[in-house]
């Protein structure tokens, strides 16, 4: 079934598309992605991930590169990383 | 070929080499110090920074504890990129045997004068949560500390500089003796010449008995809290006890970045520097055995790195018999962090004639060198 | 050990773009047990990214012939080390063991990221990186976006916006107008990029085209609002939503490197089967040069019949190649960047974004390992990937030896491998 899915992003509930990435659901959330090393919120920056400026917590797994990763129903997504 | 002529003229600008230069700039000499490539960027580059007191032997506790001294009167002065931390070792015991270990080192510290703890099982999994559980129990050790050695070897450099030091790098040294030291490019005349090349200590000075020993190391991302002190097996000395096989030994240290650095391994007579699979699964599957955590932290790099061993396990300090303008600063095998900056007072002291602080007998190249092995 | 799960094929191919998919089609099509291992939740590597889900497709019909063939699919599976006959890769957090007779090696490229001031700000993207977003279901339509870099893509890209409503206030291509009328000439050996150009000038109708024009800055308070270009010597400011900006494209020799494969140029070096300098291993597309999506299918082609042992089909198709290599040629030199993106970075510019190392700090150093041991830049998680191509545009740094894990791993994955193989990994060779 390709309903619109609906995940949690810093426990704000956020409807993406079928098929979206995390990524995706982040940017929606008017959301950056993680904190750099000196505190400077990043986005998404190659898209298909090798820059590793997507990287989040999902669940109880950090560090996963929500632009290679399909959003499913009820995942919770933290960015203050 | 211009000669340029110099009161210390030394050889490797790793630790031992940038040490030495600090020392001896400060106390007014003309120095002069040479590398084929970078500031701290071979074996200095690759080990755990690790400033540890060790008791396999007198005077490898002299030589450890008086550096240990010397690196905390300097840890004001060292800059925030040095990463200087006393976080301590924790030295783990997991069964009876090691515990034997650790009650052995916990007296012969104490009567030495190094603080130290005895950590029941209960402690020891306060003091550090993520050990497996059902270890016997550890020593911890609170003055030891650990720091990152690229930037600690370029601060003693950057010292050294300012005291006038000269820096050569991109320059390779193709011989030296007699108060000479013949380059790719120039030529210098030194009162003393330094040899301080680690693994390439004896392509300079034949003879020496140094042969480098592999070991292999991986780093993780940054999971800050997961660790909070240098953590060694006890086994860990049956490793660096054997002189022939290889090994690997439960070793982790925890950067201030929060990434966790894991060691690690012993290998003779391994050509290359790659990284072998075989020694890195090894070297892993051992950290998961204490540190089950481990397992599912993202993982970025792993590297290698050459240990300048001699055959009884204590470094080189001192005049070569063969040529006294020649002055011998190597063989430091995993004790170079550690130990660069008593090598360097040793240095000094026989340059001015001062009395050292500690006995320098075991370091002389001209002692007799035989084949230890502890049991 | 139980997770871990071993297979074994007679072709490998490590990337699911043009080139591995048409080596895997080819290899299948000569009766061989074939498998194709991608990092992407589905096969099309960049290019061709969600288009396996449009039937009309190129990429469906030859994801169609893939799985009639019965050639086996790995996506979400990333290669962390290698040994000889064996590729180690981590899928869904658990390590896979991949067997293989013949390897064929498809990674294609990434985006250049040039550093200027405010590129670190959210919603300054790749082209690339855009364009997957929206892919990926980022909503698009009335949104502005400003394009800018170098090379083809950015055309493409800023057609592929248009077409999904975004406003294109400007694209901004760093090279000359001359160097880009050269292009245009070489085109006209090549009829299907012709036709391309054409769709294309139909798509972007209305989009101001400015060549000699590049990225100043990017500004805004915790998110991207303007961006600052130059433009025939003047400075515009913009405003608008998304920067996508992509200086051209970098092979990912990564893999190669870590085999052994004798490198040129940066490039991974192939006789005119797509053999490497290592037997049995192949390399297609644009790890052995930057030239596009014709041309990495037929080097797939040519290296996926040639791993089937049909060297007469493969030699069949070195006309095309060739045909198709000139394109290649054309894009290096129109491509190049110019001397004054070197000076788009301020000391206090971040160039490591894993270890947010400035400029002034790396611009003290005398090597990228001097960089990387003093400073950290390149020892992150993008392993050097981004500020890599940065740093040797910007000081002449050539990267040094790879090493495992090519990719970050969990530690499970990489403690899995079999110890029973003793991997030799050499270092990075060629290059000038």
């Amino acid at each position: 079934m390709r309903k619109p899915i609906t995940v949690k992003v810093n426990g704000k509930p956020i409807v993406v598309p079928f098929g979206s990435t995390v990524a995706v659901a982040v940017m929606m959330a008017e959301s950056a992605c993680r904190n750099s090393v000196t505190g400077e919120r990043r986005g998404p920056l190659c898209g298909m991930g090798v820059c590793f400026e997507c990287r989040l917590t999902i669940g109880d797994d950090s560090y996963c590169r929500s632009c290679q990763i399909l959003c499913q129903p009820e995942m919770e997504v933290r960015t203050d990383g | 070929m211009s000669a340029a002529s110099y009161d210390v003229v030394i050889i490797g600008a790793g630790i031992v080499g940038a040490a030495c230069a600090h020392e001896c700039a400060a106390q007014g000499m003309r120095v002069a110090v040479v590398d084929r490539e970078m500031v701290g960027g071979g074996t200095t580059a690759a080990g755990m920074g690790h400033i540890v007191v060790m008791d396999d032997s007198e005077a490898q506790f002299a030589l450890t504890r008086y550096s240990q001294e010397l690196w905390q009167r300097l840890l004001r002065d060292l800059s925030p990129d040095v990463e200087y931390e006393q976080c301590g070792t924790i030295w783990v015991a997991a069964d009876a045997q090691e515990s034997e270990e650790v009650r052995r080192k916990e007296t012969y510290y104490r009567s030495r004068g190094v603080p130290v703890e005895v950590l029941d099982p209960q402690a020891l999994e306060q003091c550090e949560p993520n050990l497996r559980k059902g270890m016997a129990g550890a020593l911890f050790v609170p003055e030891d500390a650990v720091l990152y050695p690229p930037c600690a070897a370029r601060f003693l450099m950057d010292r050294a500089q300012a005291s006038g030091a000269k820096l050569h790098l991109g320059m390779t040294v193709t011989g030296i003796g007699k108060g000479q030291v013949r380059t790719t490019a120039i030529e210098f005349s030194a009162g003393t010449t330094v040899n301080a090349a680690g693994t390439s200590a004896p392509m300079l000075t034949p003879g020496l008995e140094i042969r480098p020993r592999k070991g292999h190391l991986l780093i993780t991302d940054r999971y800050p809290g997961f660790l909070r002190h240098q953590l060694v097996e006890l086994g860990y000395l049956k490793s660096a006890h054997s002189l022939t096989s290889d090994s690997v030994a439960f070793n982790v240290q925890p950067r201030v970045t929060g990434q966790i650095l894991i060691g690690s391994s012993r290998q003779y007579g391994a050509e290359h520097g790659e990284v072998e699979t075989g020694i890195l699964v090894r070297m892993l599957r051992r950290a998961e055995e204490y540190m089950p955590g481990l397992a599912r932290m993202s993982t970025i790099r792993s590297w290698t790195g050459f240990r300048a061993a001699t055959p009884d396990k204590l470094p080189l300090i001192g005049p070569w018999p063969e040529d006294n303008t020649i002055f011998l600063a190597t063989g430091h095998e995993g004790l170079g962090i550690t130990t660069s900056l008593g090598t360097a007072r040793l240095l000094i002291d026989h340059l001015t004639g001062r009395t050292p602080e500690i006995p320098i007998a075991p370091y002389l190249p001209s002692r007799t060198v035989a084949e230890h092995v502890h049991a | 050990m139980g997770k871990e799960m071993r297979k074994h094929f007679d072709v490998l191919t490590i990337g699911g773009g043009p080139a591995g998919l048409a080596a895997s089609v080819r290899a299948a099509e000569c009766g061989l047990r074939v498998g194709i291992v991608d990092d992407n939740p589905s096969l099309g590597g960049q290019i061709w990214r969600g288009e396996v889900e449009d039937c009309t497709s190129e990429a469906a019909s030859l994801l169609g012939r893939l799985t009639a063939l019965g050639v086996e699919i790995l996506c979400g599976t990333r290669v962390f080390d290698v040994a000889p006959g064996v590729i180690w890769a981590e899928a869904s957090d658990a390590p896979c063991e991949l067997g293989y007779k013949n390897l064929v090696i498809a990674t294609g490229a990434r985006e250049r990221f040039l550093p200027f001031p405010g590129w670190t700000l959210p919603n300054v993207m790749g082209a690339g990186g855009l364009q997957a977003l929206v892919k990926s279901g980022l909503p698009i339509a009335g949104k502005r976006v400003v394009v800018a870099g170098s090379g083809p893509l950015l055309l493409a890209v800023a057609a592929y916006l248009r077409k999904h409503g975004a406003e294109l206030p400007i694209l901004c291509e760093q090279a000359s107008w001359s160097r880009l009328a050269q292009f245009g000439l070489a085109l006209l050996s090549q009829p299907q990029k012709i036709a391309q150009g054409l769709s294309l000038k139909g798509e972007l109708a209305g989009v101001p085209f400015a060549a000699n024009s590049w990225p100043i800055a990017a500004k805004g308070q915790d998110v991207l609002q303007q961006v600052v270009i130059s433009r025939n010597a003047r400075l515009e400011t913009l405003a608008c939503d998304y920067l996508a900006c992509g200086f051209h494209l970098v092979p990912n020799v990564e893999l190669a490197a870590l085999i052994g494969c004798r490198l040129r140029n940066g490039h991974v070096e192939t006789d005119e089967f797509q053999q490497t300098s290592v037997p049995d291993v192949y390399c297609a597309g644009e790890p052995t040069g930057i030239g596009g999506l014709e041309l990495s299918r037929v080097e797939g082609e040519i290296a996926g019949f040639t791993a089937g042992g049909n060297r007469d089909a493969a030699s069949k198709l070195f006309a095309t190649r060739r045909r198709f290599r000139k394109f290649a040629g054309a894009l290096d030199r129109t491509f190049r960047l110019r001397p004054e993106l070197r000076s788009l970075p301020l000391a206090e510019t971040i160039v490591c974004r894993c270890e947010d190392v400035t400029y002034a700090r790396l611009r003290q150093q005398r090597s990228w390992r001097a960089a990387k041991l003093q400073t950290r830049c390149g020892m992150g998680p993008c392993q050097g990937r981004v500020c890599g191509p940065a740093t040797q545009f910007l000081f002449g740094w050539i990267s040094d030896s790879v090493r495992p894990p090519i990719f970050p791993t969990r530690l499970s994955s990489l403690a899995a491998m079999s110890c029973d193989r003793q991997s030799e990994h050499s270092e990075v060779t060629g290059g000038d």
